[in-house]
Order: structure tokens, then sequence, then C-alpha cells
């Protein structure tokens, strides 16, 4: 639980850490350090430098335009969690947020840290797969924006190129008349979802008109319930319509086993989480 | 046996008393050891075997040692010459292998020290032991105690014929008798697993030798420095009185520090070898894996009964798994489980087998409860068990089975001798409080409505304060000297070694109130063998009722010394002098003399009473005539949803007897603390290792301690049969909350599925287990 010997570097533009990044293949970007700073500890990775993201300002703001909410990646879990911008717009992100680990890792933790060390067990990406989010990454050959589901390609593993970082987390502005709904079970040592399910419903007539379902902890990546959703659309909103579309949950998914849960039971869980979820969520949308 | 005497109650004793080290705690002030430097201080750091039994073929450490800022590498060879870990079991089928501070030719489990590095930082340090180049040759390991047992097992020391480490049976009145005579059986087997002590200051040592004086001094966060004082000369060959072990400020111990470490012996034989002060600190992931677990056990238990509800006689088999090799108290832990099987009942005959079995596992020894906790376990699981044959109310059942009030001092089965208790009181009261009746109507109810809501007892008996020195291996005194200063304050130093309980705030309370100055005026050492001259240490709840005692009978010894003192100065007779409030006056004379000016007198010895030496100091030892039992009840209700299989705590009822309080502030901390470290293993905590014996729960990250969010709310209320044993008529409560809460919230969790046909749930019980056994019976 001693890292290695490494460099520090803490640039103050975008521009400066791109070059960090593309001079030195072995850099690896520091955020909140929730996620590196132990592996590093256990040696599990050992960068010659890590460079920090903290003091470039660009990356911690918040802001709104045309439907689309901007979170700058270095945003941390507590700035989303008591954003008032995103509790009156988003919040979906808020619930996600507040339910990471605890004060001292919301405190530190980033979003775009968060996204880029794409644990599978996260909470933020079920909310992102729900809300549709795009990731914004900058490198020294210019900007891409990808879409969440294809940004996190497995456990660990994103679409990320080594001298890219992440900016911009995009979200879009919560339609009226859409409720939303963040439940979750938690691994009872680390704090993470072993099932973390993000709805966002949204009724019309007493029947759903729409609905996304982000599921988080089950598979090797968070990913989008199609088939859940499908089952709920244009039915009744009622417990029963709920009960009978969450069986599906986990359908396709080859669930995660681990210490703390059993494939099986991890695929139980998502369709306990999601009728709750959905529930919760149709509750709210009026 | 001594009486009893409540202790007065006009000052601080019995008051909930802010605790005296808690701005120096709260404020980062403290010297913990890894805040102690020395000048030109280096840093040890620890290679561990990688496998759960192999052969060490060869140990190249010439790239470790060439990095530049090492000073040293040390293998099992260098390190030969000093003596073993020690064990101080000492039944005659123990087995003690091979147990040097550092591996010779083979390793035993994942985390067995190989070799050590001292460097010119803890990252250099680390560095180089990356680059240590030990080839191993793995050997089949066994890493279950009951396959261990197994006849095709592997041996983990060959040079035995089986793992068996040693067996112990005991017995008292006539088993079979009662068994062949009783109306019912029941029996149950439980598991209780290995759990890491984890506290939250890791150990650590900072060793220092003295060229010219020939001094070895040692830092080591323990709760034993006198014992390890001893023990380190042994190993170290060094005359004791060249040995001095400060324990500072001590993070908790929870029995983990209870204990003599092959890093203690290590870190010291560097230090001499260089003539340089070493530091050695451990992380959290050597804390996880090779701290000694506690718990560790497969037990059986098998009771026998009469149709009225009367508990005859029990059969009780107990596995411990040992892992490779002993630590200080490893056999002796699980005999405590023997002594205590009876419980709060009067059971008059009983047999119990115990087997420590080695595995390719890191050591296992005492942690909070150290015995206890598993007896009440598995005796309270095999309780309700009956009650249920016998279709009786297991409230009923209890209170049949408790000895009356007035049995006391009550002989048990097992040879102790309980020493006071009123165990129907104090469970009525839980009784009450939990409003019983009115639960399990509530229960009908939930239940037809799909609701599944528990109700769980558990009554629990503590044997502590350790203890008669004729029950212990190195003693069970506890020495204390008061020493006046000049100026009358009051230094209280005690052989007692608090890390955490508030020890420091106790004895200051005692002496406030028995010399009467402020609390302000009085400190209190500990921890020093340097300072304090004799000591045994804190463990197994007897920090009050022994080292309180002890300072106690120092105090009675300096009010006496200062009444001849005070008669000679005042010109009255000895009998007629009155110590009140920090006064000494007598109704001879209308002069009075404070205590302050008394300690100046007896300090300039101007006015020497005849037959009277001069200064105001007094060293005792108490030796107790018996142990203390504390018991008290511990009734947890919960509902568990029936969809995941999570339960949750509804309320939580804890009425205890832990005899006289000195603070109940310090006593509720204890139980709180102790109720949380009886609930992790109930519903979270499990050291979890694979097969081939390589640990799964290495880090906070999957080794689930309880947190502040997991607990409930503890309605705690207390019971006082004071204790006879002790003049303060204290019993101890360091243990209490750990061995009555387990089989409270497992026997909740039982009750709240036992229509379904559920009749236990091995620990810890996790959502999923929970889940998979609603899940198997409502598909059935
Ligand atoms: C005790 C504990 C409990 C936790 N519990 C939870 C939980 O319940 N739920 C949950 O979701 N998470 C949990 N976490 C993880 C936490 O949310 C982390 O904050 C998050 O996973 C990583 O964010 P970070 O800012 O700390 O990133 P870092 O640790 O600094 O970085 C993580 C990785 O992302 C890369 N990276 C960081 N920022 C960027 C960027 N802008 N562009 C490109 N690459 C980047 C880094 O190079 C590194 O590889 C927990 C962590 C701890 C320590």
């Amino acid at each position: 639980m001693i890292a290695a010997s490494f460099d520090y570097s803490a640039p103050e533009t975008l521009a400066d850490a791109l070059r960090v990044l593309s001079d030195d293949p072995e850099a690896k970007i520091l955020a909140g350090g929730q996620s590196l700073i132990p592996i590093m500890k256990l040696r599990l990775s050992i960068p010659s430098q890590v460079v920090d993201l903290g003091g470039i300002i660009d990356l911690h703001a918040i802001a709104e335009e045309e439907g689309i909410i901007r979170i700058g990646s270095m945003t941390t879990h507590e700035q989303v969690e008591h954003s008032e911008l995103l509790s009156e717009k988003c919040p979906l992100l808020v619930a996600a947020a507040s339910g990471i680990g605890d004060v001292q890792v919301r405190n530190r933790g980033t979003i775009g840290g968060s996204v880029a060390h794409a644990d599978p067990a996260a909470d933020y990406p079920a909310a992102l797969q729900a809300l549709d989010a795009k990731v914004k990454v900058v490198s020294s050959a210019g900007e891409k924006i990808i879409p969440i589901d294809e940004f996190i390609v497995d456990a660990l593993t994103t679409a990320l190129e080594p001298d890219e970082i992440i900016t911009e987390i995009h979200v879009p502005t919560e339609s009226t008349g859409i409720g939303t709904a963040y439940e979750t079970i938690v691994q009872p040592a680390s704090g993470y979802a072993i099932v973390g399910v993000a709805a966002r419903i949204g009724l019309s007539e007493g029947n759903i008109s729409f609905a996304r379902v982000g599921i988080t902890g089950v598979g090797s990546k968070a990913y989008r319930a199609l088939a859940v959703e499908k089952a709920l659309e244009g039915q009744p909103a009622k417990d029963d319509t709920y009960g009978i579309a969450s069986r599906v949950a986990a359908e396709g998914v080859e669930a995660l086993e681990d210490l703390h849960a059993s494939s099986e039971y991890r695929a139980h869980l998502a369709t306990v989480f999601t009728c709750r979820a959905i529930a919760a969520a149709a509750g709210r949308a009026q | 046996m001594a009486t009893t005497t409540t202790p007065t109650t006009k000052g601080f004793v019995g008051k909930r008393v802010r605790r005296t080290e808690d701005p120096r705690l709260i404020t980062g002030t403290a010297t913990y050891v890894d805040d102690v430097t020395r000048p030109g201080m280096l840093y040890a750091a620890v290679l561990r075997s990688p496998y759960a039994s192999a052969r060490i073929s060869s140990i190249s450490i010439e790239k470790a040692a060439s990095l530049p800022g090492v000073s040293a590498v040390y293998t099992g060879e260098d390190v030969k010459a000093v003596g073993p870990v020690p064990c101080a079991g000492s039944m005659p089928t123990l087995r003690v292998p091979h147990h040097k501070i550092l591996a010779q030719d083979r390793v035993y489990y994942v985390g067995h020290p190989v070799a050590a590095v001292v460097a010119i930082d803890r990252y250099v340090a680390q560095d180089a032991v990356d680059q240590i180049e030990v080839e191993y040759e793995p050997t089949e390991c066994v890493a279950d105690p009951e396959k261990a047992l197994e006849s095709d097992a592997v041996r983990v020391h060959p040079e035995y014929d089986d793992n068996v480490a040693f067996t112990f049976h005991a017995e008292g009145g006539d088993t079979d008798a009662a068994f062949a005579a009783a109306d019912v059986v029941v029996s149950e087997r439980v598991t209780v697993p290995r759990l890491a002590p984890s506290p939250m200051e890791t150990r650590g040592v900072v060793a220092e030798y003295d060229e010219g004086t020939e001094e070895l001094l040692v830092y080591s966060s323990t709760q034993i420095p006198h014992l390890l004082k001893t023990q380190l000369a042994v190993q170290l060959s060094l005359p004791e009185n060249h040995v001095r072990v400060i324990a500072p400020e001590v993070g908790g111990g929870f029995g983990s520090k209870c204990n003599v470490w092959a890093e203690e012996a290590l870190t010291c034989f560097a230090a001499m070898d260089l003539k340089q002060p070493i530091k050695w600190i451990e992380n959290r992931r050597e804390s996880i894996n090779v701290v000694a677990h506690g718990r560790g056990h497969v037990d059986h238990l098998e009771m026998a009964a009469s149709k009225d509800g009367t508990i005859t006689a029990l059969r009780f088999k107990i596995l411990q798994d040992i892992g490779g090799h002993h630590q200080l108290l490893t056999p002796i832990i699980p005999t405590l489980a023997v002594i205590m099987i009876p419980g709060l009942y009067k059971i008059k005959n009983f047999t119990a087998d115990l087997t420590g079995v080695f595995t390719n596992l890191p050591p296992t020894d005492l942690y909070r409860g150290a015995g206890r906790p598993e007896a009440t376990y598995v005796l309270e699981r095999v309780v309700d068990k009956l009650a249920d044959k016998l279709e009786m109310d297991p409230a009923e059942l209890r209170l049949k089975n408790f000895p009356a009030a007035d049995e006391f001092p009550f002989e048990t089965a097992t040879g102790l001798s309980y020493d006071s208790g009123d165990y129907a009181k104090a469970f009525n009261i839980a009784l009450e409080n939990v409003g019983y009746d009115s639960f399990l109507k509530k229960q009908e109810k939930a239940r037809s409505k799909g609701r599944l809501l528990g109700l769980g007892i558990s009554t629990y008996g503590e044997v502590c304060a350790f203890g008669p020195s004729p029950a212990l291996p190195a003693g069970g005194w506890e020495s204390a000297t008061v020493r006046v200063e000049a100026t009358g304050k009051v230094t209280v130093m005690s052989g007692a070694s608090p890390h955490g309980q508030g020890g420091e705030t106790a004895y200051s309370q005692l002496a406030a109130d028995a010399l009467g100055v402020p609390m302000e005026d009085v400190v209190v050492i500990h921890g020093d063998t340097g300072k304090v001259h004799w000591g045994v240490g804190t463990f197994g709840s007897r920090g009050t009722a022994i080292g309180g005692t002890a300072v106690h009978l120092a105090l009675e010894d300096i009010v006496a010394k200062g009444k001849k003192y005070a008669a000679h100065i005042l010109n009255a007779s000895l009998d007629s002098i009155q110590f009140n409030q920090g006064i000494f006056s007598s109704n001879e004379v209308e002069e009075k003399l404070t205590f302050q000016e008394l300690a100046l007198e007896a300090a300039v010895a101007q006015k020497l009473p005849p037959d009277t030496e001069p200064g105001l100091s007094a060293t005792r030892f108490f030796e107790p005539p018996n142990f203390a039992f504390p018991f008290g009840a511990h009734i947890c209700t919960v509902e568990v949803d029936g969809d995941t299989g999570q339960v949750e705590i509804l309320r939580y009822i804890a009425v205890d007897d832990i005899g006289n309080v000195i603070n109940p502030m310090l006593v509720d901390g204890q139980l709180h603390g102790g109720v949380a470290q009886g609930l992790g293993p109930a519903f979270l905590e499990e050291v979890v290792f694979s097969e081939d014996g390589q640990l799964l729960t290495g880090t906070f990250m999957d080794y689930a301690i309880p947190k502040a969010k997991d607990m409930p709310w503890i309605e705690s209320e207390r019971t006082v049969t004071p204790s006879p044993v002790n003049p303060l008529g204290a019993k101890g409560v360091g243990e209490a909350g750990t061995i009555g809460s387990l089989p409270a919230f497992v026997n909740a969790v039982v009750d709240a599925l036992s229509h379904m046909g559920v009749e236990h749930i091995d620990i810890p019980m996790t959502p999923q287990k929970v889940w998979n056994l609603i899940n198997e019976r409502s598909q059935s």
C-alpha cells in the first residue's frame, strides 16, 4: 500500500495537460484520485507521472444551453449532489451522485473520473445511460462527442485514447412530466452498487408514454434495458405493468458473479430494483 | 472473598465525566507510534509469502540490497539466533510448530514473513521488497479446518502425523446419563467465520538501541508493554533490565495487540544490528491479512432437556482453526468457549471436546469476546431450537433455567463460581422494553400480510476481569503506584495499558474522589515500562476491575499515611482524624490541614511522625480472588425484505449488568462499540479465503466492517449487581456487547423466517443468503 515513485504535474490549461499526455505515453490523468490512488498504492498501476487536472478551472463548471446541461469533467460528486441547476433540471443525476460511496469520496471523486474509470458497479453510468448522455473528449487532434453507450466499452475499458481528456458530460434538461428515480442495493464494504437502476418515466392519460431504464452493476458495463422500456411503453401505469416489464431487466446480460453476489442473485435483484425504480419514477411523473 | 463496598458518589465516580484523553486525541496532538521520530531513523518493510504452502528453494537479495537508500536486507538465515515467537498454551497435547520471526525453509500461509528490508524511507523499502527474488516450490495446501482433519489431508507441518494442533476435553456431572434420561434432544452446527480485528491504528514499532547504555528502547502499539518487554528480552537474549517498552497512544486493539509479534523482535533485531533507530508501520492490507483473526470456529452443540423445559445437559464440540502456527494465546482462547458454554443457565452436566487444527491460513487468536461470543451464539441458537421443539415460549424457557438471585455465588458444571447476578431481572426489563407480547401480536398480523417480522433474544454471561493469576499464563494481577508531588498534584501510574477505553479518565475519577482534588490535578501514566514498574496490561475487561482496584488500594494507602502525618502535625490522635473532600481534621483540635499542605509536609519531612517514612507514595498490587461475571439480555427486532433478503433492524434493546459503574459514558461507548463488533459478523463481516489459501477480502473495499450507518439505535439500560470479587464492585464491559448482540440478531432473522421452516442460517447472514433461503422455500 505504498505507491511506486512517480512524477507529478499540475497544468493550468487544457492545452498544457494535453501536451504532457502526448509527450509521455506512460502518464496518467489524476482527477479525484478515488480510483487511481488506491490502485497505485497496491502497485497495480505504476504511471511515470500523474497529471492533476485540478488546476484547470474550465473543467469545473456546470452550464445549461439549449436543453443540454454541460457538466465539467472535474465536477465532484458532491457538487452534482448539491447543484441547484441539476436538482431542478436533472434530478436523476443528483440521485445517482448522492448514493456514491461516502462523504469523503463524494468530496473528491469526479464525474469525469467515474466515467473514465468505467467500473461496472459505478452509480453514474446507470443514470447516464437512462439520460442518453454524451461524453466530450479532447485531444491535441481535436474534439469528439461520444454517446455514453459507445464510450464505455466494457469493464474498466473505454473508448478513450491515452492522449485524450474528458472535458464535459452532456445530459438533457429533463422534460416536464417525466419522473425519475434511482434505486440501488449497495455492496456493504465498498458502497458501490451491487445493482443500481435509473428510470425515467413519462405518462400520458394513465399510460406510459416514455420509458428509459439504465442498469449498473449487473453486467460488465451499465446498459439500457431496452426490453423493459419496450414492455412499458403504451401500457397502463400500474404495479402489474412494472412487475411484468421488470422481469426482462437482465435478459441477455451475462450477470457478474463475485464475493458479494452470485449471478443468479444479481439478475434477480435487477428485476426487483428495476420494478422499484420504475414505480418510483412513475409516481413522480406528473 | 472480599466484601462489597459501593464506591462513594460524592464527586466524580458514577458520573458521566468527559474523557480527559479526548482533547489531545481529537486535536491531532496525541503521539502514536507513527508520530515517533528519532534522529537517523530508517524504515523497515516486510516481504510476505504469496503462497499458502511452499518450500523456499532460494532467496536472492542482491538486487534489493543494491538499490540506493537500502541499508539492509534480512532473510530467515540472518535472524536465526532470534528466539521463536512465544505461545503461552500449555495443554499436554499441544504441538507448537516452528515459529521464527522470518520463515526459514518453508512458508505456511499467504502473508508469512519471508524477508525484511531496511531503507532510508518507506518508499525505497517497498521498492526493495519488490526486488527480492524468492524461488518458491509451492506445495499442496489445506485452507479449511474441517478438510484439514480428514485422514488424507495434506499436513501443514510434515513433522506431525496429522493436522491436530491440540485436543482438550472437559466435563462435569454425568452427561451420558442425562442424555439417556432426556425427554428431548436438540442440536445445531454453526460456523463462526474468521474476523479481522481491524483497529483504526494498525500495528507499528520503533526500536532504538543505545550503544552507550546498551538499552533497547521499543515503541510498540501494544496492549501489553510489560509482557512484551520480558518476551523481547528472551527472544533477543538481552538482560530484561536493558529493555524498555513504551506503548504510546494506541489506536485500538480489540485483542489483536495483546500479542507478541514477529515484527516487534524483527524491528528490534535490525535496530541493534544497524545501530540505527528503525520504524516499521504495518499497512492495512497486512493488517487484514496477518493480524491474528478472531473466531474461526465450527461448533456443534447438543442439548438435553426434560418436557417441562429444564435443560439438563450439553455436549459441545469445537473445531478451532489455528492457522499455520500459534500466536501468544491461540490455543487458550477456545477454552473460554468451553468454560462459558452453560451461559446463564443451570445446566448440571456437560462434556466439551475441543480440537485445534492447523490450516495453511494466517494464525487466529483473541479478538473482542474471545471464545465467549462463539459459545453464546451456539448456545442461544440451540435454546431457541429447544423452545421450538417443546412449543414453549423462548422467553419463558430462558427464565425457567436461570439461577435465582439468592443462589449466588453460583457454581457451574464447568467449574466456575459466578460471582453475583440477578439474571431474571435484567431479562424481564429487556422483555418489557421491547414490548414482547405486543410485538408477537404485531408479528402475527404482519405475517398474514406477507411481511416478515422477527424477534431475537439473547441472554449472555461473560467471564472477565482476568483474572486470578493461576488462571492466566503470565499473572492476572495488576499494579498501581500513586505518587503525590510536593505541590499536591497527583500522579497515578498503572500497569494496565488502556488503548481507547478511557482508563485515564476512570483512574482520575477514582483519584480525585479519594483525595479530594480536582480531576485536572491528576495525571495518569501507563504504557511505559520505564515509568510504571509492574504491569500485566489491558485485555479481557480487566482495566477497571483489576487495574482500577490496584489504583483504589494505592489511594487508600495514601489516605492512611496522610492521616498519620495529619495526626502528628495537628497534634491529635490518629483515630480522631477525618479526611473529607481534601481536608484533614479532628474533633480534638480546631486546626485543619488541606491535602496540598499535607503533601508539602510529607515531601519536606520537617515534622516526620514516628515510625513514618517521608514521601506520600504507595504501590499496590491487586490479585483478584475470582473472575467477575457480567451478564445481560439483548433483544432485537427485524424486518426481512422478502424480495431482496435485506434485513432491517427495527429495534435493538440491551440490558446489561456490569457491576458498579465508574463512568456511564465510558460504559455506553464500550457497549455501543461492542454491539457493533457483534453485529458486524452477524450480517456483514467475514474474512474469506480461496481454496488455495489466497485472501479474497484483502482491503476494506471487500472486507465489510460495520459502519455507523449500518448500526441500529441501541436502547440501552443497566441493572447493577456489584461484584463481590473486588472492592470497586466492578465487573467489566469491554466484551459484553459483542457477546450479546450476535445471537440476538441471528435469532431474530431465523424467527422472521421460521414459519417457512427455516431453522438456522449461517453467519454472516448476507442478503444473498437470506434471499436464497426464502427463494428455495417459496419454490418448494
Ligand atoms: C471508498 C470508496 C467508495 C466508493 N464508492 C463508490 C460508489 O458507491 N459508487 C461509485 O460510482 N463510485 C464509488 N467510488 C469511486 C468514486 O466514485 C471515484 O471517484 C470514481 O470512480 C473515479 O473518480 P475520480 O475523480 O476519483 O478519478 P481518479 O481516481 O482520479 O481517476 C480514475 C481514472 O480515470 C482517469 N481520468 C480521470 N479523469 C479523467 C478525465 N477527465 N479524462 C480522462 N481520464 C480521466 C484517470 O486517469 C484514472 O485512470 C468509490 C471510491 C472509494 C475510494
